[in-house]
């Protein structure tokens, strides 16, 4: 990693170059709550003025730049009684301004399932290899848990991430293209007052934390948990409607189907994201689903994300960004969910455990 | 037209298709005529035996029967009992046919008034407005106000190829967040998107309108926790049944404690 220390001003015009001769998205209020909020999405930027530097969140992640909500796989043509398969990785480069620590961790996590796998995914590394990601520091949202799932900072996946030390970013480069890019622009070795004032971003960072989550031997708890009315009280509220993994930047589920062109000629297979709290997620031949119950979905995308599976190296998944907590219409969030959780543990440990050392 | 084609070298028959419409506005049989690009190849597929909006000529020997529109009139269940009586397969094409669509509003009002009101002093028959899986058993269901062609034409390949049919069964949410919109429940409105079928691909909710559910429920929809929510939030439970009622396509969870 190269450090550097850019003014804002400079940096302004390094983006709006980069803008200018690439296609780039970074975050732009779409619309404002009917709370009086901004809402924010990684939408296509065309000069820096379009780029709201100093957004909160965006509702949706940066996971469809990678993994597009849906994509045509290969497509297949028929000829005489011989078919050929045509696949095309290709993927067009882009510009991704404005990404936080959390979504850039969560790329990472992505990048260990779909490309540290056994089978990685030639799609989502052409995507990963032409994108070009600044990711910038912010000050963490009143329900922001990024901290407790240590993804509250970052040292690897981006090209370029800037901390805001006031008149400055201090930057931090990770890529050659980043730095062949800056030398274009006027920017100077950190001093040992640039590195204060980075020290000073980052506690200011770290402090601002409001909420947080005890993860501690969580995978363990879940595992113990499996058969918890827990399930069964948040099932109870979710509407299957599969926002959660929508927004959210680390689920990577999709479903697979493949059919027919019109004229017959052809076919075409289609990946498209999906949520395994969607009925039909754990649909097999014949009709059974193994998960019938919403509880059960619920636990599952739990279980992902918060315990891991065997093609994730049993890591978690979640990343804290909470996008799911707040898109959730029915105010699921891991925050309650997981509280709750330890909650019917430790009120059943005191209750009923029999220890030795009980009088 | 020639009636056999060849795919792969194995023969396949046109499927021999009729459109009939009953008491509705035909825009789902002119969706038949809608994404002009493939069809040519879409006509490919179909022998139209009977269809008054591209055909004068009409025949009986269909094996397929698109039925648009609710029922309205007894000359109407009559014509559709004949129908039944020659498909093989009957679809209720479109929200009225599957759920009796917008017509149903009818249903709300003393048909005497209705009369006064549309046709004063006119001796007019006319029936409380009915689905078609009311009156005759239906085998295929393809809902949407309109239907989207796209799903029409793969339902049809899908027929032709004698694979399995099928309808997305989760609600509208996943094709709305797909495109990045703005929760209309975020914006302080009711939406029905949360559970209706999905298919539409977001159509109404991506341009910022509230969804109406003319797609009807999803799979298993969770109702209670939907009332909760609309509750939570403080919306308008007469605004909740307004939307719920409009294609009469959640009839059955109407009498649901609101």
């Amino acid at each position: 990693m190269i450090y550097k220390v850019i003014s804002k001003k400079e940096f302004t015009g390094f983006v709006d170059a980069l803008v200018h001769s690439n296609r780039s998205f970074g975050p732009k209020q779409v619309a404002t709550d009917h709370r009086g909020n901004a809402v924010y999405q990684f939408q296509p930027v065309h000069s820096v003025a379009d780029i709201a530097f100093d957004y909160s969140a965006t509702a949706s992640s940066a996971k469809h730049f990678f993994l597009p909500f849906r994509e045509e796989l290969s497509h297949f043509h028929f000829h005489g009684n011989d078919w050929e398969q045509q696949i095309s990785y290709e993927a067009n480069p882009v510009v991704l301004i404005g990404l936080r620590a959390c979504d850039i961790s969560a790329l990472n996590i992505l990048d260990d399932v779909l490309l540290n796998g056994h089978f990685p995914s030639p799609g989502y590394l052409a995507r990963r290899k032409n994108s070009f990601v600044i990711g910038m520091d912010h000050l963490p949202l009143p329900d922001c848990f990024c901290k407790s799932m240590n993804h509250h900072t970052v040292t690897t996946g981006f090209n370029l991430f800037c901390s805001d030390i006031g008149d400055h970013y201090y930057l931090s480069i990770n890529s050659s293209k980043a730095f062949n890019f800056l030398r274009e622009f006027e920017t100077r070795e950190p001093n040992y007052d640039d590195n204060c004032m980075l020290v000073e971003r980052r506690k200011l960072i770290q402090n601002g934390f409001q909420t947080d989550i005890d993860v501690t031997a969580l995978p363990t708890i879940l595992d113990i948990e499996f058969d918890s009315p827990v399930w069964e009280k948040w099932g109870d509220k979710c509407l299957n409607c599969g926002t959660c993994a929508m927004v959210c930047p680390s689920c990577y589920c999709y479903s697979l189907t493949e059919s027919f062109d019109t004229n017959l000629n052809g076919a075409s297979r289609e990946k498209k994201l999906y949520s395994c709290n969607l009925v039909d997620f754990a649909v097999v031949a014949g009709g059974h689903n193994f998960r019938p119950k919403n509880g059960d979905r619920l636990k599952y995308r739990y279980y992902h994300q918060h315990r891991g599976f065997a093609e994730n190296a049993s890591q978690q998944i979640c990343v804290g960004c909470n996008r799911c907590g707040r898109a959730c219409l029915a105010g699921i969030n891991p925050k309650d969910v997981i509280n709750d959780l330890r909650m019917e543990k430790e009120s059943c440990m005191t209750c009923v455990s029999s220890s030795p050392r009980k009088i | 037209m020639e009636k056999t084609m060849t795919h792969k070298g194995v023969p396949f028959e046109r499927l021999k298709i009729a459109s009939f419409d009953f008491t509705c506005c035909e825009g789902c049989q002119l969706q038949l005529a809608n994404c002009e690009s493939s069809l040519p190849d879409f006509l490919g597929l179909l022998d139209v035996r009977n269809f008054r909006e591209i055909s004068s000529e009409r025949y009986d020997d269909y094996d397929i029967a698109l039925i648009e529109g609710s029922i309205s009139r007894q000359d109407e269940v009559e014509r559709l009992l004949k129908i039944r009586k020659q498909a093989k397969i009957l679809v209720a094409y479109g929200t009225c046919a599957c759920f009796g669509g917008v017509n149903s509003l009818k249903n709300r009002h003393p048909v005497e008034e209705l009369i006064d009101e549309v046709y004063p002093g006119m001796a007019i028959e006319t029936l409380p407005v009915r689905k078609i899986s009311d009156l005759v058993e239906v085998d295929l269901f393809i809902p949407g106000c309109p239907v989207d062609k796209r799903e029409v034409e793969r339902i049809v390949v899908s027929l032709v190829k004698g694979s399995l049919v099928t309808l997305p069964k989760y609600p509208v949410c996943v094709e709305c967040k797909a495109q990045l919109t703005t929760c209309l429940f975020e914006l302080g409105e009711i939406c029905l998107g949360p559970v209706t079928r999905a298919g539409c691909n977001a159509v109404c909710t991506s341009g910022k309108t509230p969804c109406l559910g003319c797609r009807g429920p999803a799979e298993e929809i969770n109702m209670a926790a939907f009332l909760a929510l609309v509750k939570e939030r403080g919306l308008s439970l007469d605004d909740l049944h307004e939307k719920l009622a409009f294609y009469n396509a959640f009839e059955p969870f109407l009498n649901h404690e609101a």
